[in-house]
């Protein structure tokens, strides 16, 4: 009984050290945000390997995302007689929930869980250390660039996973399930709102592209300088981010939508 | 532009002075009253079994790790009452060579070589060319100019390191075991290399060692640590005639001495008839 207690207080207390340590680290990050201004070619390129990178596979799911939303909101909808909805249905379901969420889901595996393998393979073959010995502070100089550059990619990618989706819907509503092409834009067009979905849906996902940038890039840095540390880092950045991002889901939807 | 931190201290011929070092990791003690002084221009190998915080050492002369007590003056300069600013400013006048070379695996050996010096100062790029092409010569590794540090093989990458290291004209250089892992024809290379240097750049040189044939071939003075403490020290000549029974067994290579051979276990017999 007390050894177990002993062991729970310890488990506390260990994920609050490393809390801290997470945020006093963000804190650092933050202070640093100058040398995105002063060097962008250091998140240009990191632009490109975490965010032009990780296209494919947002795009790529995006329309399976969209064709399954297509088919299962026709045949939800055509029981009611009301399959022009279709096209409002699929636009919401994707700029509300679905493009930010499951966009911050994949690229927090395929994006961040790289991020998070990168900067703790640079730790364990002591580059970071290198590089504090030549003077160069490697929270500006790598860390850095790959958290601006995170956090700019997700909400651009959450964007394209959304308007593939919609066309992915468009392929089967329309193209297969003979749901007509005016009503489906046009319900569309009528029925999302810019302020009350679009923006909502930007503001979550710039949320969790931040969160999804904090976490891969702290694991990353803070990983235990072993082969199995990098392995540990990685799995926790996937499932911290998941985590997060439903968690953070939960709590916007309802300051967004609760009042409706 | 920024300002160097001052040498406020009278002269001194020492350029790295540790006074009483006590540090520890996880509860145990690693130094316990740790005292080195290291005089300009020498080259210092600072020896001890695996284990005993060589790299550590480096690591705290560095500023990387923070002592519980005692002073490391680099200079004069109190290394960890120095400001992060002013630590890194300390920095650009120590070099260090990493015991992997820590190269940035994303970049070739120019850049590798360039890149301290890409960071701190807006060079133009025919007389930054001109720079690493000299420290790559150095080095003798001018025409590996274009490879990548997956091609090195790991005598050459810590020559790249090496190169790097001295790229922004240190006034130090501590080398972490640079002798472990390489081939007798690459280690007489890096020996001559670090003696080469020391006297060419007017460097102060500190390694971190367990090879003791190779680190007192160049080495001025040797100290030897053990549990937390020097336990001998002086120059190759003089340990050579040491007395302490301990320190004979570390530069002899004795298996049992002083440092037993058996890890503290109980009696044998009795372990063996234990489970009877």
């Amino acid at each position: 009984m007390l050894g177990g207690l002993q062991k729970l207080g310890h488990w506390g207390l260990g994920v609050l050290e490393r809390l801290g340590r997470g945020h006093l680290f963000l804190f650092r990050v933050l202070m640093s945000l100058g040398t995105a201004v002063t060097r962008p070619r250091l998140v240009i390129k990191e632009l490109y390997s975490v965010g032009v990178l990780s296209l494919l596979i947002i795009a790529v799911s995006g329309l399976f995302v969209g064709m399954v939303l297509g088919y299962q909101g026709y045949i939800t909808l055509v029981n009611f007689g009301a399959e022009e909805a279709l096209g409002s249905v699929v636009a919401l379901s994707l700029v509300r929930e679905l493009g930010p969420v499951i966009t911050a889901l994949l690229f927090a595996g395929r994006a961040g869980s790289a991020l998070s393998a990168e900067i703790g393979l640079m730790k364990t073959t002591e580059q970071l250390s290198g590089m504090e010995m030549m003077a160069v502070d490697p929270v500006k100089r790598v860390i850095l660039p790959r958290f601006v550059a995170a956090f700019i990619s997700l909400p651009l990618l959450a964007a394209i996973f959304s308007a593939v989706a919609v066309m992915g819907g468009y392929f089967i509503g329309v193209g297969l399930l003979g749901v007509d092409g005016g009503s489906y834009w046009s319900q569309m067009q009528a029925n999302v709102d810019f302020y009350d979905d679009v923006m909502n849906g930007i503001i979550k996902s710039l949320v969790f592209g931040f969160v999804v940038a904090w976490i891969a890039v702290f694991e990353g840095y803070d990983t235990v300088p072993t082969s199995e540390g990098i392995s540990r880092s990685t799995t926790r950045t996937v499932v911290h981010s998941a985590l997060a991002v439903l968690a953070l889901d939960f709590i916007l939807t309802g300051l967004m939508f609760g009042d409706i | 532009m920024k300002v160097l931190p001052i040498n406020t201290q009278p002269h001194n011929d020492n350029l790295l002075e540790i006074r009483d070092l006590h540090f520890s990791r996880g509860g145990r003690p690693v130094f316990r009253g740790l005292n080195v002084s290291i005089p300009r221009g020498s080259i210092t190998a600072i020896m001890g079994p695996s284990g005993t915080g060589k790299t550590t050492l480096l690591k705290l002369i560095g500023g990387q790790l923070r002592p519980e007590r005692g002073q490391i003056l680099v200079d004069g300069i109190d290394v960890h009452r120095q400001g992060l600013s002013d630590l890194y400013q300390l920095r650009r006048r120590m070099g260090m060579l990493f015991q992997s070379g820590a190269l940035l695996t994303d970049l070739s050996v120019f850049e590798n070589v360039a890149f301290p010096l890409r960071e701190h100062y807006a060079l133009p790029e025919p007389l930054l060319r001109t720079l690493v092409l000299m420290k790559l010569e150095s080095v003798g590794l001018r025409g590996a100019r274009d490879l990548m540090p997956s091609e090195l093989s790991g005598g050459m990458a810590r020559r790249v390191a090496l190169a790097r290291a001295i790229a922004l004209d240190p006034m130090m250089i501590m080398y972490d075991e640079p002798f472990t892992g390489l081939d007798p024809i690459t280690m007489g290379v890096i020996v001559s290399l670090i003696k080469r240097l020391n006297d060419a750049l007017g460097l102060t040189s500190i390694l971190v060692s367990h090879d003791v044939q190779e680190a007192s071939s160049i080495a001025d003075q040797l100290f030897l640590i053990s549990d937390g403490v020097v336990v001998d020290s002086g120059t190759p000549e003089a340990l050579g005639r040491t007395t302490s029974e301990w320190s004979r067994q570390f530069l002899e290579g004795l298996p049992d001495g002083p440092v037993p051979f058996h890890y503290p276990a109980p009696d044998y017999l009795a372990d063996l008839t234990e489970a009877r």
